[in-house]
């Protein structure tokens, strides 16, 4: 409004060079968030070492040696051993591929999902919408450990059968972990939807011709998802250790395939005399979650609307 | 005589308020209730009001962004409240809008130039990409801004200058008619006025005609040929812009006459006081809107609504007894 | 003495690009029972200036930089907190632009204007509600006794304008801040809040600082009225003097650059503007803020910030120049 100024000016006193993306202005807040950055850098360094590791390490994941069963950290075993001396870094290694794969590939599909719904809801009115919401209530209201236990009982064997062991349990635990938290997504989604669909630049869309699709695509959506990309990086951090349940409660990938959870699943008997076997798997799960929520953190300032907008 | 360029005939617009368990219409918000008027190619027609009058809401239904709940719309002889959507887009280029708020009216993750040039990728009306620049530089630097604006985003610039980007955009098309809706409200004082120029220089330059919304009844008497005051989704007086402030009519005029503030310490004014808030559109008073508060009413004024009657050439007046 | 003496007063913020001097040097005073109009645009930094008076800056990242704010000869920066509550609203009232984000919206207006009344004067709860309702009246709202008992939600805008005067009235003033009370409201409801202001500025005796964007308010309320940009004090004059021989090139192109309605509607004369815009006041060097927009600007108005100086009685004008208009 003419006169009116805040008594604390804030986003008018910035001196941005031209051309400045909304992209690059995020990317220069979040900056400035000590924390979120030193954890995107640790984050990195954790993808790079399951990526890699596995390939540069020499040590297998599954060699047996009795000799060496239940060693704390030594030179040749920097994590130690488990019962059957097996190596724990390059289990660790190996089973942290699948631990942020998992996280990832459950996460995008909650997005995808929650993104879909909560943009159909958003963009119509009545009967569509109200459907929609109604859907949402419902799986939100399901009890989720539960169902997952069922779920798992009834389809684990049909899809090892039919992808594989491996792909088949990495299949279920993706749908049935990002089946589960589409939700607040779609609801976040729908909200933004109909904060977004009154303001004037999607009016002035409208009033230039655009057609609902247009006005979806490029007005409302890229300004929708700011608050979705945070939420994202939370559904990761929760597909994580919700993994790491599973496995942990023996439901998730078959016993040999070591990811954090089921490493943490094994060494549940030896803690007395093995506590390292416990707390690397602990330490890196406890490690990947806090830095993902603290670059959502970050994130969450960087791309606030009332900035940006 | 020459064919009014728009023709609005008794418009019509409810807003349902909905409730309950199944989202039964409890009530309306009467926005416009029974407006017409004719615009002539050129001319500015200003439409004045506070707020709850209707005149933001009758003017997106002019451009149909918002669906009136009855009444007819005629553009260039042609009947714009019957039209099909595919149809309807068609007119986007001929009648567009600049909003009331730069800030809000300008996608923050376009560049000018996508924002700009979005009516022209719509309409295909360029050919090639050389020409799409050429026609966006073109626009930029009628409306006082320049080619190194073309990369940049909404927040790098100021609210008069967004505003111009607004204007940019609706002249893409080059429309026949603008509506402005309180296009210079949320402008400092300074930037108004460049701002006003802009809008006088682009209409004598292209022949636009325009439909001025606004609040501040100064600004509206000085760009507008006609004035068109409402009151609770009515218009309750229509002159051209001398002879309503010479020659005020309708009570209403002469209390929102009265209460403008004259930037003179020795201008004597003789207010006219109006008691009392604006009714709620949800349930406007029976008969004539304004005499809950008017002080000439008489019994009449509540059972009967007053019509637009003529008192002068080109002067129209909705009262019992003016007119 | 003046009741109100601000003298070279600094408001800095920082931020992400430097310290923002958003009031930087600013000289204004107000005597006991006058009307001060304080007019500029956004960015000029008069509602900080009343916000730095009722010390409801945000520190950080606001901070004093300098100057002294003078009430009645004791210097407000410097008071501790607990003094400063004792002046907030008893000596010193504000109200803003926004009614609605004055009034907390769970508390009813008569708790509300009944808090400053329990605080200050330590009334019990009838008593204040007693008050509550005598200051309504003066307020002229209707059945004062209901609407006591309402919620700011229900009353309308200009009603809950009224609510917010006489909550700051409330315990008797003795300066009224009030920054663009009547912007957001329609003009005949504008009307009726200057015409109210007038009324219980006599009734009170008190002295008002009128800030605002509009040249018609001020010339229609004020006696004194002072003119900032860009952080500065650029001229300062009675209200019949600036209007009338307006010095500064800003103020000049400000009353020029308003449509008058009687003018407007009888002949049409091209608005005159002042070109570009305000700018950033990040660390802004040595010089004129205004000469980069000034058409009488030459190359001492860039070497040096002109001070105020007095060019009549009464009148001071922050400009090297000497206009006669």
């Amino acid at each position: 409004m003419a006169g009116s100024i805040p008594a604390f000016p804030t986003a008018d006193s910035r001196r941005a060079a031209p051309g400045t993306s909304p992209g690059a202005e995020a990317w220069r807040r979040f900056k400035r968030h000590k924390m979120a950055v030193a954890s995107l850098a640790l984050l990195l360094t954790m993808v790079a070492l399951v990526v890699f590791g596995p390939l540069l390490w020499p040590l297998a994941v599954n060699d047996i040696d009795f000799s060496a069963r239940l060693q704390g950290p030594s030179l040749s075993h920097p994590l130690g051993t488990d019962d059957l001396g097996q190596d724990l870094l390059a289990r660790m290694l190996y089973g942290g591929r699948i631990s942020l794969a998992v996280g990832l590939a459950a996460m995008s599909m909650a997005i995808c999902l929650g993104v879909t719904i909560g943009a159909i809801a958003g963009i119509s009115r009545g009967a569509l919408d109200a459907a929609l919401m109604w859907l949402t209530d419902l799986f939100l209201s399901l009890p989720q450990l539960p169902l997952l236990l069922l779920l798992i009982y009834l389809f684990r064997d049909s899809l090892k059968a039919g992808f594989g062991p491996e792909v088949g349990v990495f299949i279920m635990i993706v749908l049935v972990i990002g089946g589960f938290r589409w939700m607040p997504v779609a609801r976040l989604v729908r909200a933004q939807f109909f904060s977004l669909r009154e303001k004037e630049f999607v009016e002035a869309a409208r009033a230039l011709g655009a057609s609902t699709a247009r006005q979806v695509w490029r007005h409302i959506l890229p300004n929708a998802l700011g608050p979705v990309i945070v939420a994202g990086t939370i559904d990761v951090a929760a597909a994580i250790i919700a993994e790491s349940t599973l496995s942990f409660l023996g439901l998730g990938f078959p016993p040999d395939i070591p990811t954090w959870g089921r490493i943490l699943y094994d060494s549940k008997d030896y803690l007395d005399f093995a506590p390292h076997w416990a707390l690397f798997p602990g330490l890196a799960i406890f490690l990947a979650v806090l830095t993902i929520n603290f670059i959502g953190d970050g994130l969450r300032d960087a791309l606030d609307p009332r900035r940006v907008l | 005589m020459t064919m009014p360029l728009l023709t609005v005939n008794q418009l019509v617009k409810h807003f349902p308020i909905r409730g309950g368990l199944l989202g039964r219409v409890l009530d309306k918000v009467h926005a416009v209730d029974g407006v017409s008027f004719e615009v002539n190619t050129g001319e500015t027609l200003g439409i004045v009001g506070e707020s709850g009058c209707g005149k933001s809401t009758t003017g997106r239904c002019v451009l149909r962004l918002i669906e009136p709940t009855s009444g007819e719309i005629w553009f260039a002889g042609r009947n714009v409240t019957a039209m099909a959507p595919d149809e309807l887009r068609t007119m986007a280029r001929d009648m567009q809008i600049i909003f009331q708020d730069p800030y809000a009216s300008l996608n923050p993750r376009m560049t000018v130039a996508a924002i700009i040039g979005e009516a022209l990728t719509i309409h295909k009306l360029t050919k090639t990409l050389r020409e799409y620049t050429d026609r966006i530089v073109d626009l930029l630097e009628t409306v006082g801004l320049s080619a190194d604006h073309l990369r940049r985003y909404p927040h790098e610039f100021s609210g008069g200058q967004r505003q111009r980007v607004g204007i940019a955009r609706a002249l893409a098309v080059n429309p026949k008619l603008i509506v402005c809706d309180e296009a210079v409200s949320a402008l400092d004082v300074s930037i108004q006025a460049q701002v006003i120029n802009l809008l006088e220089d682009l209409q004598a330059q292209r022949g636009l005609t325009y439909i001025f919304i606004a609040h501040d009844l100064s600004v509206v008497e000085h760009i507008s040929n006609r004035v068109a005051v409402m009151y609770l989704g009515r218009i309750v007086e229509i002159a051209s812009s001398r002879d309503l402030y010479t020659r005020p009519q309708h009570p209403y005029t002469e209390a929102l006459l009265s209460a403008v503030p004259i930037p003179d310490p020795g201008f004597k004014r003789r207010r006219v006081p109006l008691q009392g808030d604006v009714p709620s559109p949800i349930h406007p008073p029976s008969g004539c809107h304004f005499h809950t508060r008017c002080p000439i009413a008489k019994p009449q004024c509540s059972r009967e609504s007053p019509a637009l009657k003529p008192v002068a050439e080109g002067h129209w007046v909705a009262c019992h007894f003016r007119g | 003495m003046p009741l109100l003496d601000i003298q070279g007063l600094k408001t800095h913020f920082k931020t992400d690009d430097g310290w923002l001097h958003a009031v930087d040097g600013v000289d204004l005073s107000v005597d006991a029972g006058e009307t001060l109009g304080v007019v500029g645009e956004s960015g000029c930094g008069k509602s900080v200036t009343a916000m730095s008076v009722m010390r409801l800056i945000a520190m950080p990242p606001g901070r004093f930089a300098g100057g002294q704010i003078l009430w009645q000869g004791r210097d407000l920066i410097t008071l501790p907190d607990e003094e400063m509550r004792r002046i907030r609203m008893k000596e010193i009232a504000i109200v803003f632009q926004e009614p609605m984000t004055s009034l907390n919206p769970v508390y009813t207006i008569g708790q509300q204007i009944g808090e400053a009344l329990r605080l200050h004067q330590g009334l019990n709860r009838r008593e204040a509600t007693e008050r509550a309702i005598e200051m309504l009246k003066r307020v002229h709202i209707p059945t004062p006794e209901r609407r006591v008992h309402d919620y700011p939600h229900q009353f309308s805008g200009g009603m809950r304008q009224r609510a917010v005067l006489a909550m700051a009235l409330s315990c008797s003033p003795r300066l009224l801040i009030a920054d663009e009370p009547t912007t957001a409201l329609d003009v005949t409801i504008q009307a009726q809040i200057l015409d109210l202001l007038a009324e219980l500025k006599a009734e009170f005796g008190m002295a008002v600082m009128l800030i605002t964007h509009a040249m018609g308010v001020v010339a229609e309320v004020a006696q004194r009225v002072v003119v900032m940009y860009a952080g500065k004090v650029v001229e300062e004059a009675t209200v019949h003097e600036l209007f009338e021989h307006p010095r500064h090139p800003y103020t000049q192109g400000l009353i020029h650059s308003i449509p008058r309605i009687d003018t407007a509607a009888t002949r049409k004369v091209r608005l005159e503007t002042i070109a570009g815009s305000v700018p950033k006041l990040i660390e802004p060097g040595e010089g004129c803020r205004f000469a980069p927009r000034c058409k009488f600007a030459s190359a001492p108005c860039s070497a040096a910030t002109p001070g105020l100086r007095s060019v009549a009685p009464g009148h001071k004008v922050a400009c090297i120049l000497d206009f006669k208009l």
